[in-house]
């Protein structure tokens, strides 16, 4: 069933038809063009599909679209403002802490809401935040060591 | 997924009335949404129960204990001040998922997708929890330990719609605590579980002792061998030794791929003797077990 909804995402108000099966994911990818977000497992498992709800990382891929009307979404294509990377993305580019790259938007979201409640993550905290993004490549150590250096400000900060 | 109707109420009633003509309730999405997109579930009618504000809200109750709203997120509970005074809730609530799920799921989803392995409910009955349910037919309250009826099912009829989840006040030298066994540290399902809670007197008698197990059999289930063996005695190595034996017998688990019934018998008997040591502790009165 379609039907016609607001939407505000990266902080613009978007009217959208949308179906009441589509996801969070399938709205942002399918509806809106914004494919920076991926997905992975489908399922709530990878993090790959991670955005930003009212501030808070969830699993797109299990949100229905229509159950964020009026909430505030937030996707990876908001978070380089002006072009300018984020200093989470830059010390992932700085420590080596992207390989294949498919996990890295879901990561970055993760890491920067991390660092927003906690803003000197210890290496655990830093690994208990990030246990919903799963990178196949397995390149978690330097994942680890960017959070540190962006929480540090190294070297963007 | 098939096609479905989604509804947004934002009171009570118009969603009893919805599950009435047969729409299901939609709390954190990750379980129902899971089950719907993979085929396991058709749903016609989704009602997301997140804009009735009593679902998400935390309130004291008369007697001194809080009602949490079934829908409320794991993240905004364990951050409520309310539940300070119950740790065991908090920390089992965020041994759920990752910190994307705790996001959205809540313990009200937990107890309602009534999964053996549940990581809040073992918890749950040991502090007593209430479940507050409203029907057509107006409201009731079921201890949240009667509410299961086999994986995956609740006893909660197909008009009713859990409300909240009801605790009563933490009496004094009370102690809660759930451990499980999963082989990954975080993302994972509990192979075996054991929540304990112990109430002590003055002189540190045990005067009442709870023992719930996850994992174990076709619904967390109580354990009262061991329950009835630690009451009215001084806790001890030896006596933590033997209520571990005896939760394990308490158990009725199956072999699957997670774990043979054998291995998790013995994750009973070691959770469980650790979980009350930790109660002990939190009284302040360690027992060295092992």
């Amino acid at each position: 069933m379609k039907r016609e909804q607001d939407f505000i995402v990266n902080g613009e108000t978007v009217s959208v038809v949308v179906d009441t099966r589509d996801t969070l994911l399938d709205l942002l990818r399918d509806r809106l063009g914004l494919t920076g977000t991926k997905e992975g497992c489908g399922n709530g498992n990878c993090g790959a599909c991670t955005v930003l709800l009212d501030g808070a990382p969830v699993n797109a891929c299990i949100v229905l679209a229509l159950e964020v009307a009026g909430c505030d979404v937030k996707t990876i294509e908001a978070v380089a403002a002006g072009g300018r990377l984020d200093r989470v993305q830059e010390a992932l580019i700085e420590a080596g802490g992207t390989q294949c790259g498919f996990c890295t938007p879901g990561v970055v979201l993760s890491a920067k809401a991390l660092l927003e409640r906690n803003p000197h993550p210890s290496a655990h905290e830093i690994r208990a935040a990030l246990a919903g993004n799963l990178c196949r490549c397995t390149g978690y150590d330097k994942i680890v060591e960017a959070v540190q250096a962006a929480a540090a400000g190294r070297p963007n900060g | 997924m098939k096609e479905f109707e989604f509804s947004a109420p934002t009171t009570i009633a118009e969603a009893v009335a919805l599950l009435a003509g047969g729409a299901r309730p939609l709390a954190g999405g990750t379980d129902l949404i899971v089950q719907m997109r993979e085929g396991r579930r058709a749903v016609g009618h989704v009602v997301d129960v997140k804009r009735i504000p009593e679902l998400t809200a935390v309130t004291p109750m008369p007697d001194g204990g809080i009602s949490i709203g079934a829908a409320l997120s794991v993240t905004r509970m364990a951050a409520h001040p309310a539940l300070a005074r119950y740790p065991a809730i908090v920390e089992s609530g965020r041994m759920i998922g990752s910190y994307q799920i705790q996001n959205r799921a809540s313990i009200g989803g937990n107890v309602c997708n009534a999964a053996p392995s549940a990581d809040a409910i073992p918890a749950l009955i040991c502090l007593g929890a209430q479940a507050a349910i409203a029907g057509p037919q107006g409201r009731r309250t079921e201890p949240v330990e009667a509410l299961f009826e086999r994986p995956g099912r609740t006893r909660l009829a197909e008009s009713e719609l859990l409300l909240a989840i009801v605790l009563p006040p933490p009496p004094a030298r009370s102690a809660a605590k759930y451990l499980r066994f999963t082989p990954r540290r975080e993302m994972d399902i509990a192979v075996a579980g054991a929540g304990t809670w112990l109430r002590r007197d003055e002189r540190g008698v045990v005067t009442e002792a709870r023992v719930a197990l996850a994992s174990v059999a076709p619904t967390p289930i109580r354990a009262p061998l061991a329950e009835r063996r630690l009451v009215g005695e001084i806790p001890s190595a030896a006596l933590l030794d033997e209520a571990g034996i005896l939760a394990a017998q308490d158990a009725r688990p199956i072999s699957d791929t997670r774990g043979s019934a054998g291995y998790r018998q013995e994750l009973v008997r070691v959770l469980t003797r650790r979980a009350l040591a930790d109660c002990c502790a939190q009284f302040g009165s360690p027992v060295d077990v092992a």
